[in-house]
C-alpha cells in the first residue's frame, strides 16, 4: 500500500535511534579521555636510546636521505671519550624534523641502521607557528632510563671502537 | 703522429695510439672497466686486480707471419687461459677485449668479496659513502653475500690522524697504494709509505708535522675508498646532501677551476655555507688538483664576523646607517675631492669591480691605483704567454726560467706542473738567492746575491755560458718572474729584463712561450690589464687625496699606511668583507659579498679569463664590489654598468682591446677533456669534479697580434745589496700566511706559525741565536716579535722576512734584528 509505505520507513528509522540509546558509546574524551593507539601506528618520532643512556642515532643521515618529504635535517660531529652521545663514532650534533612536512610514512624508521628513529605513539601536534612546528632533537630524545646517565657520557677510552655500533644493546 | 692500434672492446672497435693501456681505450668508447689502483695520471702498478678482463690476440701464423684466418675469414683469436690486467697491459693490433664476459665476472667477484673480508660496514657514517668506488663496484661487481663470518674481520684503528689536516682510517684502506703514489710520483714528497706487509701493512707519514705537503688534501680524492678524509670536512654532510657550483680559486694567481659544496649549516644559524672545496678539471690549468690552501681557506666566507651593514664614523665608533646614506656620503665626499680622489684596489677583485673602480677614477679625474708591492703588468700584457700555452704540453726541447719565486710557497700548483715538464725533459733553470724546493727538479740552479735580479738575467741573454744558450735555444721558453726578495720597483726592473731575454731569444709571440708574473693575489694580472698599477710611495698618495676608496685591501694592517704624523686625514671609504685595522680607521665601511656569493672573471697569472659563479645567498645587506662602485657612481652622474657582472664585462669586453669578443657565454665554453672524470664512475679519476661551467679563455698578447711592442729599456740594479754591518730585510712570500681570511681557517694554524724570520746560521750564531729562538725585528722603526729559523742558503746579512706575517716588510730595507 503505497500511503502507508512511508510510515513504515519512518518508524524503522526513528527504531535504530531509539536502539542506539541503549548501546556503549564511542566517543572520547578527547583530551580527558585518550584512546590508545594500535601497535603499528605511525604518530611523532622518538629517538631511541640504549639502556645505558648512550642515543642510538649515529648521524648518519639515511633516514633524511630516504624521507620522500624531505622533512629532516642532519648534522653529525664526532664523539670523543671525554665527551660521548653514541657509541659510534659520529653522533648528531643537530637532529630536526619538520612536522609540516613530515607524511608518517616511516621510512626513515627502515632506513635506520641503529633503529634510533622510531615512529611511535605521540599523535598530539598543533602548532600556531611554522617554527614551532620544527621539532629539535631535545624533543626528539627519548628520555633517560631511571638507571642511566644523559648524554653526553664520559667513557672509558677504548670501550667504543666501531663506527657503526652492532645492532645488539652495546657494552651496557 | 705516432702509431695507432685498432682493437675491439666488448665488440666495440676502436683505434687508439700505440701503447695505450687497454683500460684507457675502452674508458674512450664509454666501457667502464672497474678499477681501485689505476688512475689515470699516475703509473699503473697492476697491485688491487680489479681491472680483469679477457684479452684475446689474432693468432699469427710462425712461418708465415700472416694471421690466420678462420673459414668466414675474420681473424682467429686465441684468448689468454688467465684473466689480465687491464690496466697494465698494452693494447695491441687486432685485440679483442671481453670486459663482460662470465669469466671476468668471476675475476670481479672475487676480488671484491676479498676485499671486503676485512673492510667494515662504515657506509652509513663514512664520509666516502654516496661517492665511493668501493661501494660502488661492489654494488656493480660483488657477490650478495659475504661468506667469510663477520666476526672474523681485522679491526684496526679508525681515528689516526696522519697530520692536522687528513686523517687515516686504516680499516677501510684496501691498500691501493694511489695516495703513496701520488705523493711520490705526482708531488714528488714521498711523506708517506707502506708500513708492515701482508694484513698488517698500513700506511704511516714519515714527515713532521704529519703529512707535510701543500697537496696532502687530493689524496682524499683518489683514495678510492674512506680511508682518508679531510679533518676539515670530516663528518661534514653526506655527499648527496650537497650543492656544487663552479668557482674560481681566489688564492693565487694559477686560478684552479674548483667546486664549492655548500649545504645549510645549524652552527652558523642555518645560513647556507661552504662545506668543502673540490677540484674541478681544467687540464690546461689545475688538471684535477689543488693545493691545500685552496682547499681549506674558505671558512672566512662564513665567518660570524663579516660586516654585514655599511657603518659611519659617528665620533671614536663606526655607527649601522643605511645603504641610501652610506652611498650619498661616499658620493658627496667624492664629488667635493674630485681629482683627489684615489682609489686603491687589489688583485683580491673581480675583473667587473675593477672596471667600475677604473671607471669611477677616470669620471672624476682621480687616480685608480693597484695595491700591492709588484710591478711587470704591463711587461705580461705585452709579451705574456700566447693563447694556447698549456705547461702540461712543455717538456724535451723547451726551457722554463724561474727567478726571484719559490713557486711551492707562491702558487703550488705551477710549481707541480713545472716540476712535471722538467721531469718530462723541459730545461729548468731556478734562478734564487736561496734553495727552493724547485731546484731538485733543475737542469741548471742559479744562486745570485740580493740585487742581481737584473744582472742575472742580462748574463743569461748574452748567451755565453751554457745555460743562457740553453734557454736560447729551446723551441719553446716561459719565464716565471716572482718578487722574491724585491719591491715595487725591483721586480718591475726584473721584469723588464726578462721581457727582453724572452724578445732578444724569440720566445714572444706563441703559445707556450712567454711571460708570467707570480702575483701575490689571484686578479693582480687582471688589474693590470684593466690599467691599474701601483704606486711606489703608497703612503705620499694618500696624503695627497682628498678621499680614499679602498676596496679588498688592507693597508692599515699591513703597515703600508698609517695615520701616524698625517695632519689633513682624506676623507676615507672602506669596502671590505671583513672587519680589518683598515675598516677600523675608516669614515665609511661598506659591506661588500665575498666572491663566492656572486658572479665575476679573475684573470690567471697565464691571462686566462675565468668565470666564477654565485655558490651561496649574500650575506646580510653585502652587496657586489662592482654594483657599490655603480651606485656611487650613479649618484655622481656617472653611467656605470649596476645590473649583473655580466652587463659590467659585455662594457669592458668592448672597450678594454685585449678583451675583444669576450661574453660570458665564451668563457663558459667546455671541450671534452682527458681523462674523462667526474661522471658516473668515481673509481676512475676520483672525485674531482668534471667541467661543465667553462674552460676560460686564454687572453692575446700584444706580441701575438702582432702588434708592435715597444719594451722599457732596461735600467740599473733591482735591489739594494746588504751592507757590511747591517742587515738587509727582504720580503719573501709564505703559501699559510696570517693574512686576515687565511686566520679564519683555524685548522690551518699550526702551519702557519708564528711570525718568524730566516737567516744564515752564521749569521744567527753572530747574534747569539739559535733556531726557534725568539727575536726583536725592527724595521722602519715598527718592531715585532719573531721566531728565528736558519737556512743555509739564505746570504749573510739578509734576512728573509714573509710577507703577511705582520711584520710590515715590502721591498728590501734596513732593518735590525736582536736577541730577546
Ligand atoms: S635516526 Fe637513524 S637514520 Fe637517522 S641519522 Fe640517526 S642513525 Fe641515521
Ligand atoms: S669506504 Fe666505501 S665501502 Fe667502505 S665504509 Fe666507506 S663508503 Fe662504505
Ligand atoms: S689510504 Fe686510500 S689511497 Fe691510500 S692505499 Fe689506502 S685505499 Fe689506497
Ligand atoms: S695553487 Fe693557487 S689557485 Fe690553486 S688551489 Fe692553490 S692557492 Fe688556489
Ligand atoms: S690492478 Fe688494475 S686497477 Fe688495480
Amino acid at each position: 500500500m503505497p500511503v502507508l509505505e512511508p510510515l513504515i520507513e519512518l518508524g524503522r528509522g526513528l527504531w535504530t535511534t531509539f536502539r542506539s540509546m541503549f548501546e556503549r558509546p564511542v566517543t572520547y574524551q578527547y583530551p580527558e579521555q585518550k584512546r590508545p593507539v594500535r601497535p603499528r601506528y605511525r604518530g611523532r618520532h622518538v629517538l631511541k636510546r640504549y639502556e645505558n643512556g648512550l642515543e642510538r642515532c649515529i648521524g648518519c643521515a639515511l633516514c633524511a636521505a630516504a624521507c620522500p618529504a624531505d622533512a629532516i635535517f642532519v648534522e653529525a660531529s664526532e664523539n670523543t671519550d671525554e665527551e660521548r652521545y653514541s657509541p659510534g663514532e659520529r653522533y648528531a650534533s643537530t637532529y630536526e624534523i619538520n612536522y609540516l612536512r613530515c607524511i608518517f610514512c616511516g621510512f626513515c624508521e627502515d632506513a635506520c641502521p641503529t633503529e634510533a628513529i622510531v615512529l611511535e605513539d605521540d599523535y598530539e601536534l598543533s602548532f600556531t607557528d611554522r617554527r614551532s612546528a620544527i621539532y629539535p632533537k631535545e624533543m626528539l630524545l627519548e628520555p633517560v632510563g631511571p638507571e642511566a646517565e644523559p648524554t653526553p657520557q664520559r667513557t672509558p677510552p677504548g670501550l667504543y671502537t666501531r663506527a657503526v655500533p652492532e645492532m645488539e644493546d652495546p657494552k651496557d | 703522429m705516432s702509431k695507432t692500434v685498432t682493437l675491439t672492446i666488448d665488440g666495440k672497435q676502436v683505434t687508439v695510439p700505440e701503447g695505450t693501456l687497454i683500460v684507457d681505450a675502452a674508458k674512450k668508447i664509454g666501457v667502464d672497466i672497474p678499477v681501485f689502483c689505476y688512475h689515470p695520471k699516475m703509473q699503473p702498478v697492476g697491485m688491487c686486480r680489479m681491472c680483469l678482463v679477457e684479452v684475446g690476440r689474432p693468432v699469427v701464423d710462425r712461418a708465415t707471419g700472416q694471421v690466420v684466418k678462420n673459414e668466414d675469414g675474420t681473424p682467429q683469436i686465441r684468448f689468454a687461459p688467465n684473466l689480465m690486467t687491464a690496466c697494465t697491459t698494452p693494447v695491441s693490433e687486432g685485440m679483442v677485449v671481453l670486459t663482460e664476459s662470465e669469466k671476468a665476472h668471476d675475476g670481479h667477484r672475487a676480488i671484491i668479496e676479498f676485499l671486503l673480508t676485512s673492510h667494515p660496514l662504515d657506509c652509513p657514517i663514512c664520509d666516502k659513502g654516496g661517492e665511493c668506488p668501493l661501494q660502488e663496484l661492489t654494488m656493480r661487481h660483488g657477490p650478495p653475500q659475504g661468506r667469510f663470518p663477520y666476526e672474523d674481520k681485522i679491526h684496526f684503528e679508525k681515528h689516526f690522524p696522519l697530520g692536522e689536516l687528513i686523517y687515516l682510517d686504516r680499516e677501510r684502506c684496501i691498500l691501493c697504494g694511489r695516495c703513496i703514489r701520488y705523493q711520490a710520483e705526482i708531488v714528488g714528497e714521498p711523506v708517506i709509505g707502506f708500513y708492515q706487509r701482508g694484513r698488517a701493512t698500513e700506511i704511516v707519514t714519515y714527515s713532521d708535522p704529519g703529512f707535510d705537503s701543500y697537496f696532502s688534501g687530493n689524496t682524499t680524492d683518489i683514495c678510492p675508498v674512506g680511508a682518508l678524509t679531510t679533518a676539515d670536512f670530516r663528518f661534514g654532510a653526506r655527499a648527496w646532501e650537497l650543492k656544487a657550483e663552479a668557482s674560481i680559486c681566489a688564492q693565487c694567481p694559477v686560478g684552479c677551476n674548483i667546486v664549492f659544496n655548500t649545504r645549510r649549516e645549524a652552527k652558523s644559524g642555518g645560513r647556507v655555507v661552504i662545506k668543502r672545496v673540490m677540484p674541478r678539471q681544467n687540464e690546461e690549468v689545475n688538471e684535477l688538483w689543488i693545493c691545500d690552501k685552496g682547499r681549506f681557506v674558505h671558512h672566512y666566507t662564513h665567518s660570524a664576523e663579516r660586516l654585514s651593514r655599511p657603518l659611519m664614523r659617528k665620533g671614536e665608533t663606526l655607527q649601522p646607517v643605511s645603504w641610501e646614506d652610506a652611498l650619498r656620503t661616499a658620493a658627496e665626499k667624492f664629488e667635493a675631492a674630485g681629482k683627489e680622489v684615489l682609489v686603491l684596489a687589489s688583485g683580491r677583485l673581480s675583473n667587473e669591480d675593477l672596471f667600475n673602480l677604473k671607471a669611477l677614477a677616470d669620471g672624476l679625474g682621480g687616480r685608480a691605483v693597484l695595491y700591492g708591492d709588484m710591478g711587470g703588468g704591463d711587461l705580461t700584457t705585452l709579451v705574456g704567454v700566447g693563447q694556447g700555452t698549456n705547461l702540461a704540453t712543455l717538456g724535451a726541447g723547451d726551457a722554463i726560467l724561474v727567478i726571484a719565486s719559490d713557486l711551492q710557497e707562491e702558487a703550488p700548483i705551477w710549481w707541480l706542473r713545472v716540476k712535471q715538464a722538467a721531469e718530462r725533459g723541459a730545461t729548468l733553470i731556478v734562478a734564487n738567492p736561496r734553495a727552493t724546493k724547485l731546484d731538485t727538479y733543475a737542469s741548471f740552479v742559479i744562486r745570485y746575491a740580493n740585487g742581481d735580479e737584473v744582472q742575472t738575467v742580462l748574463n743569461l741573454a748574452k748567451k755565453t755560458d751554457k745555460i743562457g744558450q740553453a734557454f736560447a735555444e729551446a723551441e719553446n721558453a716561459v719565464v716565471f718572474f716572482g718578487s722574491e726578495g724585491l719591491g715595487l720597483e725591483g721586480s718591475q726592473r726584473l721584469a723588464v729584463a726578462c721581457a727582453h731575454l724572452l724578445r732578444e731569444t724569440g720566445h714572444v709571440g706563441k703559445p707556450n712561450n712567454g711571460l708570467i708574473g707570480v702575483w701575490q693575489r689571484a686578479n693582480d694580472q687582471g688589474a693590470w690589464e684593466l690599467g691599474f698599477e701601483p704606486v711606489a710611495d703608497l703612503q705620499a698618495a694618500f696624503e695627497q687625496a682628498g678621499a680614499v676608496y679602498i676596496v679588498g685591501a688592507d693597508p692599515f694592517g699591513d703597515g703600508r699606511l698609517t695615520l701616524d704624523g698625517v695632519k689633513e686625514r682624506p676623507f676615507l671609504v672602506v669596502q671590505e668583507i671583513l672587519p680589518t685595522p683598515t675598516t677600523e680607521v675608516a669614515d665609511l665601511v661598506l659591506p661588500a659579498q665575498a666572491y663566492a656569493e656572486r658572479e665575476g672573471t679573475y684573470v690567471s697569472g697565464e691571462r686566462r679569463v675565468q668565470r666564477f659563479y654565485a655558490a651561496l645567498p649574500p650575506y646580510g645587506e653585502a652587496r657586489p664590489d662592482f654594483a657599490i662602485t655603480a651606485a656611487i657612481g650613479k649618484r655622481l652622474g656617472l653611467d656605470l654598468e649596476d645590473g649583473s657582472a655580466e652587463k659590467v664585462f659585455e662594457r669592458l669586453a668592448v672597450t678594454q682591446p685585449a678583451f675583444e669578443n669576450l661574453t660570458y657565454a665564451r668563457l663558459a665554453e667546455v671541450r671534452e677533456q682527458w681523462p674523462i672524470v667526474g661522471r658516473g664512475d668515481l673509481y676512475y679519476g676520483g672525485t674531482a669534479y668534471e667541467n661543465r661551467r667553462g674552460l676560460g679563455v686564454q687572453l692575446v698578447p700584444a706580441a701575438q697580434r702582432e702588434e708592435p711592442v715597444t719594451l722599457p729599456e732596461v735600467q740599473g740594479e733591482a735591489g739594494p745589496r746588504p751592507e757590511e754591518d747591517e742587515w738587509l730585510g727582504v720580503p719573501v712570500t709564505r703559501l699559510l700566511d696570517r693574512g686576515t681570511t687565511v686566520l679564519l681557517s683555524t685548522l690551518l694554524h699550526r702551519r702557519i706559525g708564528e711570525p718568524f724570520v730566516v737567516v744564515h746560521p752564521m749569521a744567527a750564531e753572530r747574534l747569539s741565536l739559535a733556531e726557534g729562538q725568539k727575536a726583536r725585528l725592527t724595521v722602519n722603526g715598527a718592531s715585532a716579535e719573531v721566531t728565528v729559523r736558519v737556512d743555509e742558503t739564505v746570504s749573510a746579512g739578509v734576512v728573509l722576512v714573509p710577507r703577511s706575517m705582520g711584520l710590515p716588510l715590502y721591498e728590501p730595507m734596513k732593518v735590525s734584528l736582536k736577541a730577546l
